[in-house]
């Protein structure tokens, strides 16, 4: 017997890493605004952000895709005027994820710069130095621990994610057919050799990645 | 130097309380800021750093340039400001070694020799790798006060720096402050509590009570009658 493709996994690891790739970088100026921003805005922002904690993936992903259906307003505006496709297309899954992982991303963040003493930003801005290189060069660096576990969490997090794809990419092989769908597939088609290949793998990688996460909280508590 | 006139409404813990005074600060003065806690003194120093802004009133600089307005929405942010503010509790950047929290305020006006210069001041040279928690309360207090140095700053505002540390090292400080302020005569607003630090250093002392200014003379005057009237 052949063993399965590992087209699901790859896809899987490609998702993961672009969604904690783009979500980190949308996310460090936007945990920035949420902690030190002034804007009434705020509050309704950590909610939405908070948002996919509770919302069932099923009904981000199925709203999602009434947004982004080509046959609709702005699914047809982006396809004719940017010739980009959300709708069951890899880009889908990576915008998609991001939403999903929002919490994942955002939360370990604001959480670490909640717990800096805020003379650290005040004597920053008192000699002379900029919002950014304050961000970039005193605040990220003191809140490293955070930093690492809001990627790692965003990564375990989008490898195991199921609803959310199959509303918003399908099953499309190489493309949207991501190893948590394939495990699906497989199950429903009896092919339990198959399944058990890429759940073991799910599960290791997930295990393996929470260990490495204890092992860096513990030593970032004990320096 | 500095002329102020502010009025900021302030939450204490005795209730509330209204910080209204107006002062000026000649250049290359060194005055103190006395007062018992709560009577507004940090408040002060943060309003004219531009950490935080008064209801009302204006702040400006002897040479004309507007720090705030009330009347006419001005409010200069702290990059602008450049008034070396020395916290309580240091703010040294723990990420950094101490000659990187030096580099990092002189910025880009880095110039390698003025940091070694102010290393060399502060008796930390051999110490410059080394990362603040490394540090005793006494020389995280110098790299604090030099790094302020290194950003080049206007003035120097200095919030209770020795308040933490012990008698010996105190007075060990307070020469190396007073050495300071003869090599380079800069506009100093101190904060502090104790008779013998305001009597070294200062030439003035500007007395606060609940928010309001009831004294403003030499550091002899303001004492005895601080005796007759004890806070």
């Amino acid at each position: 017997m052949p063993w399965p493709s590992l087209t699901p996994l790859i896809l899987t690891l490609k998702l993961g890493l672009w969604t904690t790739l783009l979500l980190f970088i949308c996310g460090v100026p936007l945990a920035y605004w949420l902690v030190h921003g002034r804007s009434f805005l705020r509050l309704p922002c950590r909610i939405m952000v908070n948002l996919p904690l509770v919302l069932p993936p099923i009904v981000l992903g199925f709203y999602l895709l009434l947004l982004f259906s080509p046959t609709g307003t702005i699914g047809c505006f982006l396809e004719d005027y940017f010739h980009i496709r959300f709708a069951f297309s890899f880009a889908g899954l990576v915008l998609g994820s991001m939403l999903f992982s929002l919490p994942f991303m955002l939360n370990p963040m604001m959480a670490g710069l909640e717990s800096l003493p805020p003379s650290l930003l005040e004597a920053a801005y008192v000699l002379g130095r900029s919002r950014t290189a304050t961000l970039l060069r005193v605040l990220l660096p003191a809140i490293r621990p955070s930093l690492l576990s809001a990627l790692m969490m965003t990564f375990a997090h989008t490898i195991g994610e199921f609803g959310l794809v199959l509303m918003i990419g399908g099953k499309i092989e190489g493309i949207t057919r991501v190893a948590s769908i394939a495990v699906y597939d497989e199950v429903e088609s009896f092919n339990y050799r198959a399944a058990h290949f890429y759940s073991a793998i799910l599960l290791i990688v997930s295990f393996l990645l929470l260990y490495l996460m204890f092992l860096i909280n513990r030593r970032s508590r004990t320096f | 130097m500095l002329n102020l006139a502010i009025k900021k409404m302030m939450r204490g813990a005795e209730g509330d309380m209204v910080l209204e005074c107006a002062f000026s600060l000649q250049k290359g003065e060194f005055v103190t800021l006395y007062g018992r806690s709560g009577a507004g003194k940090t408040t002060l120093l943060r309003l004219i750093a531009g950490l935080s802004d008064p209801e009302q009133g204006t702040i400006r600089t002897l040479e004309g340039e507007i720090w705030f307005d009330s009347d006419n929405k001005i409010s200069l942010p702290p990059q602008a400001r450049r008034a070396g503010l020395v916290f309580q509790d240091y703010a040294l950047f723990p990420t950094m070694t101490i000659r990187q929290n030096l580099e990092f305020a002189a910025g880009n006006r880095s110039h390698s020799e003025r940091v070694d210069e102010l290393l060399d001041w502060i008796q930390l040279r051999e110490w410059s790798k080394r990362y603040p928690h490394q540090l005793s309360g006494g020389q995280k207090q110098r790299v604090a006060l030099a790094r302020a140095l290194a950003a080049q700053p206007r003035m120097l505002l200095l919030d209770e720096p020795l308040s933490a540390l012990d008698r010996e090292m105190r007075y060990h400080l307070q020469d190396k402050i007073a050495e300071l302020h003869d090599r380079f005569p800069i506009t100093t607003l101190l904060v502090s509590h104790d008779p013998a630090e305001i009597r070294r250093l200062s030439s003035r002392v500007l007395w606060l009570d609940k928010g309001r200014l009831i004294g403003d003379d030499t550091p002899d005057n303001i004492l005895k009658t601080e005796n007759r009237r004890p806070l």
